[in-house]
């Protein structure tokens, strides 16, 4: 569960996240594919070139949902409940995946912030970042 | 994996390295500080998995962030195991062997979960990344997991 000092510094972070939404998107998936090449296995229709319109739109997604997420520390359930669904009965993405997005989003974070990301906001992140993939897998079964 | 490899049990434990690959490691290393990335790695590691102090116990103050960051132990135990790292970076043609010894400690002696391994080498990327924004690409990475990887599973090949 995340603390109240988890929250906080949850969402002061993000505010840094908002300048650059589509840039820290697509490269945490260019990262992810680049990686774990595996996971270009659910993107088969996609056009992975570095720096693609379909990555970089993919990417704003991603980033989107995660700020709604950010607003909501306190509801993740009821605010991710379609993106749980889309993944649960349409995209059936296989759970283990979320861990890897979650690793390469958070080198991202790195990357960009550099000292600012310290032990206490890896914690938070790390923790916020697996609340969000057990709630995308929720309804998998 | 090949009929071949699935044959021979030391073909599966090879890892090949591009010369890309070797290059992105070995240049980035020549820049690590390892006594400060080191220790920060540690420290991560106790903080984002709590559960990873089990293995802890005699290095004192571990009640806080704070504590476990200014720990000198931490720092001092840290630094020893980057420092190890650097032996995987030195012989990167031969990581099995290199790290023979100690996967026999940490199974008999240590009794660390392997899976301890895998966690350390991702908390290794992200310092790294913290600390190289511009040399810390994605090829960069994906060379560096290979080698954390590879190192994770060295140390666990002599579990028994």
């Amino acid at each position: 569960m995340l603390t109240e000092d988890e929250k906080h510094l949850i969402e002061h972070v993000w505010e840094k996240v908002l300048e650059h939404q589509e840039d820290f998107g697509a490269e945490a998936l260019e990262r992810m594919f680049c990686v774990y090449p595996s996971t270009k296995t659910y993107f088969p229709h996609f056009d992975l070139h570095h720096d693609s319109e379909q990555i970089r739109h993919h990417g704003k997604k991603v980033v989107g949902a995660l700020g709604d997420a950010v607003r909501h520390l306190d509801n993740l359930s009821a605010t991710l409940s379609e993106l749980s669904n889309l993944h649960a009965y349409n995209l059936r993405v296989d759970p283990v995946n979320f861990k890897l997005l979650s690793h390469c989003f958070q080198v991202v974070l790195g990357v960009h912030l550099g000292r600012e990301y310290t032990p206490q906001v890896h914690v938070a992140y790390d923790k916020f970042l697996a609340a969000v993939s057990a709630v995308l897998a929720e309804k998998y079964r | 994996m090949s009929a071949a490899s699935a044959k021979d049990p030391s073909l599966v434990t090879m890892v090949h390295w591009t010369a890309e690959e070797k290059q992105l490691i070995t240049s980035l290393w020549g820049k690590v500080n390892v006594e400060e990335c080191g220790g920060e790695a540690l420290a991560r590691l106790l903080i984002v998995y709590p559960w990873t102090q089990r293995f802890f116990s005699a290095f004192g103050n571990l009640s806080s962030p704070t504590a476990i960051i200014g720990n000198p132990k931490v720092r001092a135990h840290g630094k020893k195991v980057l420092t190890s790292f650097g032996d995987a970076v030195k012989n990167l043609d031969n990581i099995k062997a290199t790290y023979a010894k100690l996967s026999e400690l940490h199974c008999d002696k240590l009794h660390v979960d392997p899976e301890n391994f895998s966690l350390l080498g991702n908390i290794l990327i992200i310092v790294l990344a913290t600390h190289f924004p511009k040399e810390f690409t994605p090829a960069c990475q994906a060379a560096w997991q290979k080698l954390v990887s590879a190192v994770a599973h060295a140390l666990a090949l002599g579990y028994h």
